[in-house]
């Protein structure tokens, strides 16, 4: 037992730099931006006197901020939602003993190849809406009216009417905010959710193939003896025990929408009226155009709050997990 | 001939089964058809763009077949990216070699040389790669003009080898949990030391990860956006901040853009073509635990 302790001392030498590193530019640096959200830093000039939560204060009173905050959860919802169905979809239709498989699986994964600034940019041509004189795009392939079919440019935000039935009885309840824009759907966002689900739907199908590759087939076969129809095999079987993929599928969609900044800045960087504006563009606007480098910390921390409030139970649960096999 | 199939009334059963099974077969084949057309689509449009001429480029024949061979489109873009296509090799390439090597080293210790409280650092590095990281860029930016890397390849290049820490150590350390202990055991028992056993174990096993994670390493950094924005000034733009400058601006023609998106996405997509098999298990082991 003599000689591993020269080997333990180093691999914790070698290990060191590399701790060092990600302790202090992930938790030092995230530490510092929480530092500096709460001083007077809003010029050029660093000034790091406290002002408490004034900068949080600030933010969730700014209109664009609030804009901001309903288009991530309405990106996230349809996003998610879109890129699950379709990957789940595409991996059950590959899982048949097709034909060409391996072609079929590399042409619905190669976008996640592709940077969101590529994407971005074709996507950006294909959803324009072009004029009534010239339509281009999805418009000009398809015949759609581009007066109608806006994209991303459209400023409609779908909400509850609050002269609406039940906009009054939500107004009688107290909750009459509900049936205003900032608790609606823009319209311009979901263009936005066409380009992310091209670009992430074949990685949900990935994983979902993986997971289904590993189900024996006994399990269903003997569902099809029980008399089970196909679906119910599916829905019964099948689906609960591909729970931790779908699980996992949701996380990394999750982050990745909460934190959406690239896609948005090459397809539309504010949209009208900041219909596609998101958390990350106005961080960097804030802090970086307009110099206001504590109130862009905030905005920094907020989406940190959010992306841990998803990663964190997930990171203590797979490590339970991998300590209980 | 469909007279005579009324005739002869409904088919028995089994046949009938194998018609529905056919047909289930030709729905199959179509979903995955339109799929496979939606996924293209935006290919096509690069495709077809790049290869249009000056004089036949329109908005109004934008799905139109180009009439000849030509890259007209293809040299302006690249006259103007070209630059920038080196700088996202010079940047790329080294982010990627040296955390592969962190990585490796990393891997190799939290798996085979586990010490107490190994597995809570593993998930404390772990975090680093799902924070948004805008949560980091203003200290970044001053730590970057402290030290004169502001506005450099050089300051970019560390940024991605110290955020690519967490993703290259998960990945080296669930392939070598792979490997048998017993292997480990047997040769520190014939007196192999902890390089002895990295370099004639590990290393000759670890050919494949070191694939896995350059490829995953080397597309990440190529398709960095908000690091390179931030960090680095005009003259040292990776392709993707200036092909989101061509795109943004009036003065440059969509066929250009369209041509420019191409040239940015062709080294990534080389690597996916020539090597998806590893791509894609970078994919899954950087997203699923252990």
């Amino acid at each position: 037992m003599k000689r591993p302790s020269f080997d333990r001392l180093l691999s914790i030498g070698l290990l060191t730099p590399s701790l060092i590193a990600v302790g202090v530019f992930v938790y030092g640096l995230i530490g510092w931006t929480a530092f500096i959200s709460t001083s007077k830093w809003n010029t050029l000039r660093p000034d790091y006197s406290s002002v408490g939560l004034a900068n949080f204060a600030s933010i969730f009173g700014n209109a664009r901020f609030q804009i901001d905050l309903r288009n991530t959860v309405v990106f996230t919802i349809f996003f998610v939602g879109g890129s699950l169905i379709v990957g789940l979809t595409l991996a059950n239709l590959i899982d048949r003993r097709i034909r060409a498989e391996g072609l079929f699986r590399s042409l619905f994964l190669f976008p996640m190849a592709i940077s969101f600034i590529v994407t971005g940019v074709v996507w950006k041509w294909l959803l324009s809406p072009g004029t009534a004189g010239q339509p281009v795009g999805f418009n000009q392939l398809l015949g759609l009216d581009p007066t109608t079919n806006r994209w991303f440019t459209d400023p409609t935000v779908v909400h509850i009417p609050a002269d609406s039935g039940v906009g009054t009885v939500l107004h009688d309840i107290g909750l009459g905010f509900l049936a205003s824009s900032n608790f609606g759907l823009p319209v311009a966002m979901l263009a936005i959710v066409i380009a992310a689900t091209w670009q992430m739907s074949g990685f949900v199908m990935a994983l979902y193939l993986a997971g289904l590759r590993g189900i024996p087939e006994e399990l269903r076969e003997a569902a099809r003896v029980d008399g089970a129809s196909e679906w119910s095999i599916f829905r019964h079987v099948i689906f609960p025990l591909l729970t931790p993929i779908t699980l996992s599928a949701v996380i990394i969609l999750g982050h990745i929408s909460l934190k959406i900044y690239d896609l948005t800045v090459a397809m539309s960087p504010n949209g009208p009226a900041f219909a596609t504006d998101v958390p990350a563009t106005f961080m960097w606007q804030t802090t970086f155009k307009d110099d206001n480098f504590a109130r862009g910390a905030a905005v920094a921390v907020v989406m940190l709050v959010l992306v841990a409030v998803l990663i964190v139970p997930y990171l203590v649960w797979s490590r339970r997990q991998e300590t209980s096999t | 001939m469909s007279a005579t199939s009324i005739e002869l009334g409904p088919a028995p059963a089994h046949i009938r089964s194998t018609w529905f099974r056919r047909l289930g077969r030709v729905v199959l084949y179509a979903l995955l058809v339109l799929a496979a057309i939606y996924y293209l689509v935006p290919v096509y449009m690069l495709v077809v763009t790049s290869l249009k001429g000056v004089t036949e480029v329109s908005l109004a024949r934008m799905w139109a077949f180009p009439q000849g061979f030509n890259l007209g489109s293809f040299g302006e873009a690249w006259s103007k990216l070209a630059p920038n296509f080196i700088n996202s090799l010079l940047i790329a390439i080294p982010a990627a070699a040296i955390s592969s090597i962190l990585g490796s080293l990393n891997g190799y210790i939290l798996a085979k040389w586990k010490f107490r409280g190994a597995d809570l650092l593993f998930t404390l590095i772990l975090f680093g790669m799902f924070i948004p990281y805008q949560a980091v860029l203003v200290p970044l930016v001053q730590i970057a003009s402290t030290f004169g890397l502001y506005g450099t390849i050089p300051g970019l290049v560390i940024v991605h080898i110290i955020y690519g820490i967490p993703i290259t150590t998960l990945i080296f350390r669930n392939y070598y949990v792979g490997i048998p202990n017993e292997l480990i055991e047997s040769s520190r028992i014939d007196g192999a030391g902890f390089i002895a056993i990295y370099r004639s174990i590990l290393l000759p096993l670890s050919i494949p990860g070191f694939v896995v994670v350059l490829i995953w390493q080397f597309t990440s950094a190529w398709n960095d956006f908000l690091f390179a924005v931030t960090l680095t000034s005009q003259q040292n733009w990776p392709v993707t901040v200036a092909l989101n400058n061509l795109a943004g601006s009036f003065i440059v023609d969509w066929n250009v853009q369209m041509a420019g998106a191409l040239i940015a996405a062709l080294p990534t997509l080389l690597v996916y073509i020539l090597l998806g098999r590893y791509f894609v298990r970078g994919l899954l082991a950087g997203s699923l635990k252990g």
